[in-house]
């Protein structure tokens, strides 16, 4: 689960790492009198969960209050598209207005799940400001890390190792020690996935501030974390994988327009994989767990099909826990709702298999059946092109 | 030699694949069930049970003393351990709970925890695997279809009747897909030693590594199959081990080539991040290791037999 930039600098505040004075705007005609209230030179930040947002356009400094609204205007209603939003567009709803700092330096700071060593590591860099992942490949030599002890948590001792590294100044290793051992304290108490502050900058006051922040969350989770999943914005999110969500589905959107609905993650990906296999663009992935009922068929079916893009559906089945006839009846019942007007291939493997084909055949839906996973992704493939 | 696995006591698995026809699980493989009295938790107790599997014991706190049919069922894995000298255990409970039934096996000295439940938060395991760190147990998952040594053991939720015994191990991180594969498999006359299911989750117990290691040694497997997927670089640290250590030959299947980066797919740990992971750059690892990778999902039990095919000539 994402959030929006000023959510998470409302966390890191919480764990004690200063960010810098700021409000919320929705729109251009309040944003003047938060400028005046903040000392008048501004920064004007748009928000969208994605990040990779270009500068030059979604962030702009004012030197007055007065421009501010000019500013806020050029970017609050404006679609974006970057390279972490996907094909879909975000709308800017809301800008961040901020006081602008007189930066002297700006680092990185992220932690992340090394999964390697199954345990979390902080990176820090000297290169603040550009993508992480442009240092590492550009100048791996500049990331520094350390792992740490779940155990014990994020020691003093780590962090100074990383602020002497980036060339601190005494004065600032203190707070630079304080603010990671505050974001690690939020990263483990929110139960993290992602937690980066970039840039974290020294101002020539000689503060430590997050003057960015991103953090993502651990879905496995949110069941312990109300307070995050209060702050998620569904607007933000693609319709049809919250819709799958509700009825617990795993649903995600892709290019292509043959639709399938898979039980289990890696068949379902192993499904998208061989449609393309026979020259086919997979609509989407959607694995219905193992353990789906009637209902829960019914709605993913409904799903694939409320796609306008979809010219076609397979449905791969291989039944370990899942029984077959359960899924044809769940198949036949969505079926008869919304009156199918594509090809529809289904393969049905596992537990009462042949029970699931009768199902399917005695329904008078026009069922393509296939025995095998290849021969379902070559009828459905053929079926798309034919139309 | 004269050691058994019945007693609960330390008997290390390389001890035991000199005389048996498998690796991690056997006929004498005694297990438990952590979440017995859950919905899940009965149904696949009592379906291992009818494979042949000896379950032993269950484990659901405030139930001790009670029964699944002849089961016997205990507050603790200590008591069950002590009582019945289980030394594997299986755990169903709910994601909240499960890294606590994890650490709860591995401190009540079984030798295998298998957690089946999926969902389970990262931040829970971290800590489960450091608690591992110091102990005997091996895991395997959370978020996995389990293992089985086909006609001897069967531990976890896969179909016991798609599977035969014979010479090929298998190992994953995905659960229906090892299924397709294991069909494939067995359509094409080709049995398996054992197939073991290492979990889709981001931080798991045994990774690919460890269980060529342990195939590698195994006298009745002649080949592995490999089924990978994105996210994460287990694989080619797998590419690596085997190209240095592996004496038997190894297919593969990398899924996810089609998935776009960023999202997670299904899986928690199956997902592209910062263009790392990517099935593309695992392929590329595998072959140059000399694994041939299958082209398709459909053509997995095909390759490997190729594979097998061209060293008979």
């Amino acid at each position: 689960m994402n959030i929006y930039e000023y959510q998470a600098k409302e966390i890191l505040r919480r764990f004690g790492i200063p960010v810098p004075r700021g409000r919320i705007a929705s729109t251009t005609r309040e944003i003047p009198a938060i400028a005046r209230k903040l000392g008048g030179r501004c920064v004007v930040k748009a928000q969208i969960h994605a990040g990779g947002r270009n500068k030059a356009e979604n962030v702009k400094l004012a030197k007055n209050p007065e421009k501010t609204e000019s500013k806020a205007a050029a970017i609050l209603g404006k679609a974006l598209v970057t390279h972490q939003t996907g094909p879909q567009e975000r709308v800017v709803k809301r800008v961040l207005v901020e006081e602008a700092l007189h930066i002297d330096r700006e680092l990185y700071l992220g932690m992340v799940l090394d999964r390697g060593a199954a345990r979390v590591s902080v990176i820090a860099s000297a290169e603040g400001g550009v993508e992480i992942e442009e240092v590492a490949r550009k100048n791996p030599e500049k990331i520094l890390k350390e792992v740490i002890d779940p155990a014990v948590g994020l020691l003093a001792f780590q962090c100074r190792r990383l602020a002497f590294a980036l060339g601190l100044a005494q004065a600032q290793v203190g707070k630079l020690v304080a603010a990671m051992q505050g974001l690690y304290r939020a990263f483990d108490e929110t139960d993290c996935s992602l937690a980066e502050i970039n840039p974290l900058v020294v101002t020539k006051e000689g503060e430590v501030i997050a003057l960015d922040a991103k953090m993502n969350f651990d879905g496995n989770a949110l069941f312990r974390q109300p307070e995050i999943v209060a702050l998620r914005d569904l607007d933000e999110e693609d319709p049809r994988e919250v819709e799958a969500g509700r009825y617990g589905l795993s649903y995600i959107s892709l290019e292509g327009n043959i639709g399938c609905m898979v039980n289990g993650a890696g068949l379902a990906m192993g499904t998208m994989d061989i449609i393309k296999f026979y020259g086919g663009e997979p609509a989407n992935f959607l694995d219905v767990g193992g353990g789906a009922d009637k209902e829960k068929v019914a709605h993913a079916f409904k799903i694939l099909l409320s796609d306008q893009r979809v010219r076609g559906v397979l449905i791969n089945i291989f039944g370990g826990i899942m029984r077959c006839d359960v899924i044809a009846q769940g198949v036949v019942e969505a079926a008869r709702e919304m009156s199918v007007q594509v090809p529809l291939v289904v393969r049905l493997q596992g537990t009462n298999v042949e029970l699931g084909r009768k199902i399917l055949s005695e329904s008078g839906l026009a069922v393509i059946p296939a025995d095998t996973m290849a021969e379902a992704a070559e009828k459905i493939v053929e079926a798309v092109k034919r139309q | 030699m004269t050691e058994t696995g019945t007693n609960g006591g330390a008997v290390s698995v390389s001890s035991l694949y000199l005389f048996n026809m498998a690796i991690l699980v056997d006929k004498n493989t005694r297990v438990l069930t952590q979440g017995i009295t859950g919905a899940t938790g009965q149904f696949h107790t009592r379906a291992c049970k009818e494979y042949g599997t000896q379950m032993v014991a269950g484990v659901t706190p405030g139930k001790g003393g009670t029964f699944l049919d002849d089961i016997p069922i205990f507050d603790t894995v200590a008591k069950a351990v002590e009582a019945t000298g289980a030394n594997a255990s299986v755990i169903y409970v709910p994601p909240p709970f499960a890294a606590d039934a994890i650490m709860e096996a591995a401190d009540g000295g079984v030798e295998l925890v298998i957690c089946i439940t999926e969902g389970v938060p990262v931040r829970d395991m971290v800590r489960a695997k450091r608690y591992l760190g110091g102990k005997s147990a091996r895991l395997l998952g959370p978020n996995c279809p389990g293992v089985i040594s086909p006609g001897a053991c069967k531990i976890g939720i896969m179909p016991g009747h798609i599977h035969r015994p014979g010479s090929i191990g298998v190992v994953s991180r995905s659960g229906t897909l090892t299924y397709e594969a294991v069909e494939q498999l067995t359509r094409l006359g080709l049995g398996q030693s054992t197939c073991v299911g290492i979990g889709g989750d981001p931080v798991h117990g045994l990774d690919f590594i460890d269980v060529f290691r342990l195939f590698n040694q195994d006298p009745a497997t002649h080949a592995v199959v490999m089924i990978g997927e994105i996210g994460g670089n287990s694989e080619e640290e797998a590419a690596e081990w085997i190209k240095a250590n592996m004496k038997k030959p190894v297919a593969g299947f990398i899924v996810g080539q089609t998935a776009p980066p960023g999202k997670r797919m299904g899986h928690a740990g199956a997902i592209i991040s910062g263009g790392k992971g990517t099935a593309k750059e695992k392929i590329e690892a595998l072959n140059k290791a000399g694994v041939k990778v299958a082209p398709s999902p459909a053509l997995i039990g095909q390759t490997i037999h190729e594979v097998l095919k061209g060293l008979r000539i």
